[in-house]
């Protein structure tokens, strides 16, 4: 059993969750990933590993409910429990010494972006953070993040905080000045929001890093159900990623891959009839 | 000889029928085939072992199960005793006497099978075993053993790791299991079917280990959560029993279209997350109408039994080879074929069809013939020139094999591998670091629950050895 510490809400339907895990906390690095499970029968669930404190032996998640099981987890309270959590899964971040890179979070990407902020913040790089959201209740750790970062761009798509539009908008506009084109690019969130910033930093040249979210099941590479297609050929995401080469990666395959239990999830949404009493206004 | 029957009485009786259940109805529900012996159907066929001096049927067991002595002991309704010798020698005899390919085993041996039938010597396991089971309280319970103060360590809970805790545990020392997956049993559980393998029967096994001490910790990814390193630090001794666990990918066109599972995936939705199987499950699966499953092993057999009983009106067996070559176990072909699995012989698939959608549409395959022999002594398939053609599928399952899982030995530089990522180690399990040993699929590739199991109990009595000698 893993105890559930604290568990705020960030933005809506985005909570932010403290957990005991002893183990994992002083071994996991920026880019892993924890797979948990509520109770006997649900599912695994991949979630980053958003922070962590060794010296009390826990971890942080960033959870965005979407579906029948992100909701279940974010209704834990604290000092409830959670039946399983393992990892630390998957590759860490691979640091370079880059002189400026820039960092794009979009929506709950935004929170997984934060471990990847917090270990450059520590090299050299000058870094630029962008961050995007629907309108400023869904921009989240703006303050965490500007604190890391040499700059911090704000876009809203509805401008109600930052800049209106997408923030790869933002992007451009760094990549077009000589002086603060970044060398290194990493971007997490949506496939699309990932796709479109690879778009743009490959006539570049610019190394890009997207961190991808196929559907997992044991996240060890047993399965090979969360395979993605890089440069031709099936990658593992749990275990050779979930980081990859963002202008080698099949988005289009991953897209796709995505939506294949969509009919059944929402089915499942339905039959717990939860889907009204959580999305669209914030729950307190 | 406990009961009185002459050799030619003996000779007299007639092999038993395992009782089944109706395979129209078993193919649509989940529930355990085969139905096991009554007590008096067992008795009657424990008398028709004639005993052997020379024993050959125990030289057919990997752990040398000492059949011909709780065999005697059943034919005399001696239960408790047969119970007795049999888990004394084997620490899973309810999974083996269901699972097992005795046919390739002891009862190739079995003198009996010389001039007739061999004695269904895995009937009278399981009826043993699962005899034992319901009457646990008319067994006496193992006294549990003076602790030696010396700690192991078990990685992975599948039948090596199981019977390697157990031996050691009864030896005294403190076992501590640790376990990726968030329950126990390995492929017991996420792989073999419940039609095949009730689950409750792997829960009875793990809780008689608990009983002896054994601590089993779940979600614990050794080379990840904690390193062998790690393990050597904080234990006298390490037994790694981390399987086989690795896809081998078809490597066609197609492979990654919607409704195109790895036999892993399929089974562990069903199998470990009840998808599909249980209502109440919220894990998801793509059932199929028409379902695909390319390989001919014990893994093919569960993925395509089990795609039928997720409602399937078309099952079928794609192999490359002829029914002769197929490496499943001949009970399991059987079942199959009852249950109205269609077999597909000499047939190589060459591509996955997609819809525009992305799902899975058909399979594009080729006919074989079978030519010369290759190394493995088995008739190579080639080709058929312009046999090319088309069946509708909506699910393909690759079920072709699978390799070492590299996530615990890639972090440990100084195990010694052969060229398959395989751990090496010598007869005994001991790999190329002292107190590291090894057993099971992670040693042998793909191979079978009893010599993962002989490979627990060998590695636990060479641990013990060492840790008497380090004392
Ligand atoms: C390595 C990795 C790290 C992740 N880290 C985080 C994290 O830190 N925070 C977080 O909130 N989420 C994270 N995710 C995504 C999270 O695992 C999924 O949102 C979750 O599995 C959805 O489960 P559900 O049952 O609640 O929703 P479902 O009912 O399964 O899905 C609802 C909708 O989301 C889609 N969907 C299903 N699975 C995913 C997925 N893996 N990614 C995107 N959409 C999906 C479905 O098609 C469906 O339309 C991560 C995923 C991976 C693979
Ligand atoms: C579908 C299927 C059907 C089969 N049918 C039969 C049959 O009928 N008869 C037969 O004799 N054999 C059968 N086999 C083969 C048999 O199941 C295997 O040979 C046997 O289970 C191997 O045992 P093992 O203990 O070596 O490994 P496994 O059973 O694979 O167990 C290994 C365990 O280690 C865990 N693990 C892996 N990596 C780590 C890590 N890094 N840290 C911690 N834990 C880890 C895994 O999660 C797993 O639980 C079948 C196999 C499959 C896949
Ligand atoms: S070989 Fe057959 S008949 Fe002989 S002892 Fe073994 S089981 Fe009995
Ligand atoms: S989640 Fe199973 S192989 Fe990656």
């Amino acid at each position: 059993m893993f105890e559930v510490i604290s568990n705020d809400i960030l933005a809506p339907n985005l909570h932010r969750m403290v957990i005991r895990a002893p183990r994992i906390a002083p071994v996991r690095r920026p880019g892993q990933f924890v797979i948990v499970r509520v109770g006997r029968g649900d599912e695994r669930i991949p979630l980053t590993i958003g922070d962590a404190d060794p010296a009390v032996g826990t971890i942080t998640l960033f959870i965005q409910a979407i579906g029948a099981s992100t909701r279940k987890i974010v209704a834990i309270p604290a000092g409830g429990s959670i039946l399983d959590v393992a990892g630390p899964l998957g590759k860490p971040t691979h640091l370079a010494n880059w002189k400026r890179v820039a960092c794009i979070g979009g929506g709950v990407g935004t929170a997984v972006l934060f471990p990847l902020v917090k270990a450059l913040a520590a090299t050299e790089s000058q870094i630029t953070t962008i961050i995007g959201g629907r309108s400023s209740q869904y921009v989240i750790l703006a303050d965490e993040l500007a604190a890391l970062s040499e700059t911090l761009l704000i876009t809203t798509e509805d401008g109600s905080l930052g800049r209106k539009g997408f923030v790869t908008a933002e992007l451009s506009e760094l990549i077009a000045d000589p002086l603060r084109t970044p060398d290194a690019v990493f971007a997490i969130g949506p496939v699309p929001m990932m796709r479109a910033i690879a778009e743009l930093t490959r006539p570049h040249g610019i190394e890009t890093i997207v961190s991808l979210n196929p559907i997992m099941i044991d996240g060890t590479g047993m399965c090979g159900g969360c395979r993605v297609v890089v440069d031709g050929e099936s990658k593992f995401a749990c275990v050779d990623g979930p980081e990859f080469d963002g202008h080698l990666v099949d988005f289009a395959g991953l897209s796709d891959r995505l939506t294949t239990y969509r009919d059944q999830e929402a089915a499942l949404c339905h039959a717990a009839n939860e889907c009204k009493l959580t999305t669209g206004v914030a729950h307190v | 000889m406990c009961n009185n029957l002459t050799a030619k009485e003996r000779l007299a009786i007639d092999r038993v029928h395992m009782p089944e259940l109706d395979a129209e109805l078993r193919s649509r529900n989940f529930e355990e085939v085969n139905q096991g012996l009554a007590r008096e159907e067992a008795v009657r066929e424990a008398q028709r072992c004639i005993q052997c001096k020379t024993r050959p049927c125990v030289e057919g067991c990997p752990v040398g199960v000492s059949i011909p002595e709780f065999i005697d002991a059943l034919a005399a309704e001696k239960l408790p005793k047969a119970a007795r010798i049999l888990q004394g020698d084997n620490a899973l005899p309810a999974v083996c006497g269901r699972v097992c390919p005795q046919e390739s085993q002891c009862e190739a041996r079995c003198v009996r099978g010389v001039k007739g039938e061999a004695v269904a010597i895995g009937y009278l396991e399981r009826f043993v075993a699962d005899w034992a089971m319901t009457n646990a309280d008319k067994l006496r319970s193992e006294p549990l053993p003076t602790g030696t103060g010396k700690k192991v360590a078990v990685v992975g809970c599948g039948p090596a790791g199981l019977t390697a805790a157990g031996e050691l545990a009864r030896k005294g020392h403190t076992v501590t299991i640790f376990e990726a997956l968030h329950d126990t049993g390995g492929v017991l559980r996420y792989g073999i079917p419940e039609f095949r393998l009730p689950k409750e029967i792997i829960d009875v096994e793990v809780d008689r280990l608990l009983a002896l001490g054994v601590e089993i910790e779940c979600n614990v990814i050794i080379g990840k959560t904690m390193t062998l390193d790690q393990l050597r630090e904080q234990f006298d001794a390490v037994f790694i029993a981390n399987g086989a666990g690795l896809p081998v990918m078809l490597n066609m066109p197609g492979e990654n279209l919607k409704g195109v599972y790895s036999a892993n995936e399929f089974l562990t939705r069903v199998n470990l997350m009840e998808a599909g199987c249980n209502p109440n499950s919220p894990t998801p699966i793509i059932k199929g109408n028409s379902v695909a499953v390319i390989g001919g092993g014990n893994t093919a057999m569960d993925c395509v039994r089990t795609a039928r009983r997720l409602g399937a009106e078309r099952a079928m067996i794609i192999y490359r080879r002829s029914e002769a070559e197929m490496p499943a176990r001949i009970e399991e072909i059987r079942h199959a074929k009852e249950e109205g699995v269609e077999f597909v012989m000499l047939t190589a698939p060459l591509e996955i069809i997609g819809d525009d959608k992305g799902w899975t549409a058909a399979l594009s395959c080729e006919k074989m013939e079978l030519g010369q022999s290759d190394e493995s002594g088995r008739r190579k398939p080639v080709p058929v020139a312009n046999s090319r053609y088309e069946v509708p599928v909506d699910v393909v399952v690759n079920a072709i094999g699978t390799r070492s899982n590299p996530l615990l030995t890639a972090t440990a530089p100084d195990l010694a591998l052969n060229k398959w990522g395989n751990i090496v180690s010598d007869e005994q399990g001991a790999t190329s670091i002292p107190g590291v040993f090894a057993g099971g699929d992670i040693v042998r590739g793909g191979a079978t629950v009893i010599l993962a199991m002989g490979d627990g109990k060998q590695a636990a009595a060479a641990i013990h050895g060492f840790l008497s000698g380090a004392a």
